[in-house]
């Protein structure tokens, strides 16, 4: 086994209990650079909540969570982006009332104080660098409609976009694909195996043929805990996976 | 349309060109000076509409409580017109000369510490800037690094405004009590209580005030602008984009608290006195209404928002003052109800079309008709 800090990210003995129910409890899994790791389980399983942990939307009542071996569990959210850790909402969290361009420019990395954002200049570098994410997520004829108005899947990928525009190295990404038809599914897998290239993807998702499709390794959590981890064939033939999850 | 930032888009260009000659044109020359006077006392709370406008359509956050800052203006602009006002020559009579009267009445035999910057012009006018935005800032630092906002925000802002109220209502040996500072006559030895003295604070209030609006225009313009919106929209996407959420809230708070300190020393300027009347709850709702009425997300809007709510309250208070308050509620819940984006929002639905209408007629026709439903109308264009 390697040793723990030579991980992307290292989440160990993760527990949060919201009132006394525990909805992560002692969790632990190390994600490698480039990896792609899915992450399923039944509704209720903690799935989110461990995304909401990583990022620090919700604070953990105990263990730790390392990022390129820092400690990142007391960091304040946008430090923790700083860092170079991007999430993506479960349902499409995107600004209604701007256009999808400033959805995008917003995420920019640069003017990100009070002053440097009253400053901010629109130069031929942000302009070059949008149209490219515009370009990758399918928006590049959308860049002046307003965010409300896009279909549910280009929210999505909007999204994900804003995500990209970071250039983060571990993408989260929670239900990507949830909603979406089945032409947007396709694309959307198919953007994801562009997107990954040099950066590390924890995705939690429903859809068994698109994890198939894109995991390396995938983590099945069960009231909050690991229940089976490996490859998607090992976790498919585990019977406590069959029976509390593939099952039905 | 992609090129560079421009400052107003044309459309704006034209509303400050019409903004600016009913101002500074029309105004002076239909109105006697007592009445010019008293649209200069009105355009005073146009500076926090302005800066409610920013706070509250564009970041969400509501404040109860302007008038705290309007106050903190008016007061230190009335510091320094009263102790011009209080010379040993002009307070011979008193126990203790060279303080203002409200002292002497009070048995205070010295002028109190915090009062002696107000000696000077120059340090008057640095704390009529400073001082609110500090107290602003002190609030926005307590409330929004603790993640307190929406309607929490809104009770304690109103909460310090009536803390506020009562001490300086209790304080009435270092601040004038419930009568507040009156009595207020020169500027620098200029008589400020001249008609002419007031037609030309008239026209420095109105300079002042187009300057304050285009600051603010550039304010929302600026990729900061968008921030605010984004906020108001989605918090938590803002915070997960890498931006410490709580500085942006507490700048823009900070700003709009300066723009209604210099309406307040304005207000003292051209008013002649300042009193806790305008620094409590009723003063800081009615501010808001002023905002409400013109549409809260338009900056020309707050400044014929509040124009028209005063003179409502003017010429129905002259009639019926008892009925005022009730009638300001109902105006209040009906633009609320019906016209959430305030005369601004009538504007828009209305009479823009119509005028888009006459500057195409010349224009060449489109080749396509342009698309009707909503779903495809263009986001604000990116300039
Ligand atoms: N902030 C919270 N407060 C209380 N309970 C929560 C909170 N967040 C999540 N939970 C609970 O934790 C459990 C796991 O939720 P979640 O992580 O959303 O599951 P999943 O994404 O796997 O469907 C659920 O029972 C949920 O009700
Ligand atoms: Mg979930």
């Amino acid at each position: 086994m390697t040793e723990p800090s030579s991980f992307l990210l290292s989440v160990e003995g993760l527990t949060v209990s919201f009132d006394g129910f525990k909805a992560v409890e002692n969790l632990s899994f190390y994600v490698e650079e480039n990896e792609i790791r899915v992450i399923i389980g039944p509704n209720g399983a903690g799935k989110t909540t461990v995304l909401d942990l990583i990022c620090g939307r919700t604070r953990a009542t105990g263990g730790s969570i390392r990022f390129k071996g820092k400690e990142i569990t007391k960091l304040r959210e946008d430090k923790i982006v700083a860092e170079g850790i991007g999430r993506k909402f479960q349902n499409p969290s995107i600004y209604e009332d701007l256009s999808v361009f400033e959805n995008l420019e917003i995420s920019y990395p640069r003017g990100h104080s009070v002053f440097g954002a009253l400053a901010f200049k629109r130069d031929a570098a942000v302009r070059d660098r949008i149209d490219e994410i515009a370009e990758t997520i399918f928006l590049a004829d959308h860049l002046d409609q307003r965010a409300e108005f896009l279909s549910h899947g280009q929210k999505q990928w909007l999204e994900i976009g804003m995500l990209l525009i970071q250039d983060p190295q571990l993408l989260m990404l929670d239900e990507p694909v949830a909603g979406m038809s089945v032409a947007e599914r396709a694309k959307t897998a198919e953007l994801l195996n562009r997107i990954i290239k040099d950066r590390s993807v924890i995705v939690i998702e429903h859809d068994m043929k698109f994890v198939e499709d894109i995991a390396h390794r995938v983590t099945v959590l069960h009231q909050g805990k690991v229940l089976s981890e490996g490859s998607m064939s090992h976790v498919k033939s585990d019977p406590r996976v069959v029976e509390v999850y593939l099952g039905h | 349309m992609r090129s560079g930032n421009i400052f107003l888009k044309r459309n704006e260009v034209v509303f400050v060109v019409i903004l600016s000659a009913l101002l500074l044109v029309v105004f002076p020359m239909a109105l006697d000076s007592f009445r010019l006077n008293l649209v200069g006392k009105y355009l005073t709370y146009a500076f926090v509409a302005l800066g409610l406008v920013l706070c509250w359509g564009n970041a969400g956050i509501l404040s109860l409580g302007q008038g705290i800052f309007f106050g903190l203006g008016g007061y230190g602009m009335a510091m320094f017109l009263k102790l011009e006002a209080s010379s040993p020559e002009h307070t011979a009579i008193q126990s203790t000369p060279g303080i203002p009267d409200f002292m002497d009445w009070n048995q205070i035999t010295e002028l109190p510490a915090f009062w002696l910057p107000f000696h000077s012009l120059t340090l008057t006018i640095v704390a009529i800037l400073v001082v609110p935005a500090v107290f602003a800032w002190i609030i926005g630092v307590a409330m929004f690094k603790r993640r307190v906002g929406g309607v929490y925000f809104a009770i304690i802002t109103q909460a310090i405004a009536a803390i506020l109220t009562i001490l300086i209502v209790g304080q009435q040996g270092y601040t004038g009590g419930i009568n507040g500072i009156t009595d207020l006559r020169t500027l620098k030895g200029w008589d400020i209580r001249t008609d002419f003295a007031k037609e030309v604070l008239y026209f420095v209030n109105v300079a002042l005030l187009l300057g304050c609006l285009l600051l603010a225009q550039f304010v929302r313009r600026s990729k900061y602008g968008r921030i605010l919106v984004a906020i108001r929209d989605k918090e938590d996407r803002v915070r997960f984009s890498g931006y410490d959420v709580s500085n942006f809230k507490i700048f823009i708070f900070c700003f709009a608290s300066v723009l209604a300190a210099i309406g307040g020393a304005m207000f003292t300027l051209q008013v002649g006195f300042m009193s806790p009347s305008f620094v409590g709850i009723v003063p800081s709702i009615e501010m808001v209404i002023y905002c409400a009425v013109g549409g809260r997300l338009s900056l020309f809007g707050a400044v014929y928002g509040t124009l028209f709510v005063n003179y409502a309250k003017t010429i129905f208070s002259e009639s019926f003052p008892e009925l005022w308050l009730f009638a300001m509620g109902a105006l209040f819940i009906g633009v609320v109800m019906a016209f959430p984006n305030g005369l601004a929002g009538l504007w828009q639905a209305y009479a823009q079309p119509w005028f888009d209408r006459i500057g195409q007629r010349g224009a060449p026709r489109p080749i396509s008709p342009a698309p009707i439903s909503p779903t495809a109308a263009p986001a604000e264009r990116r300039t």
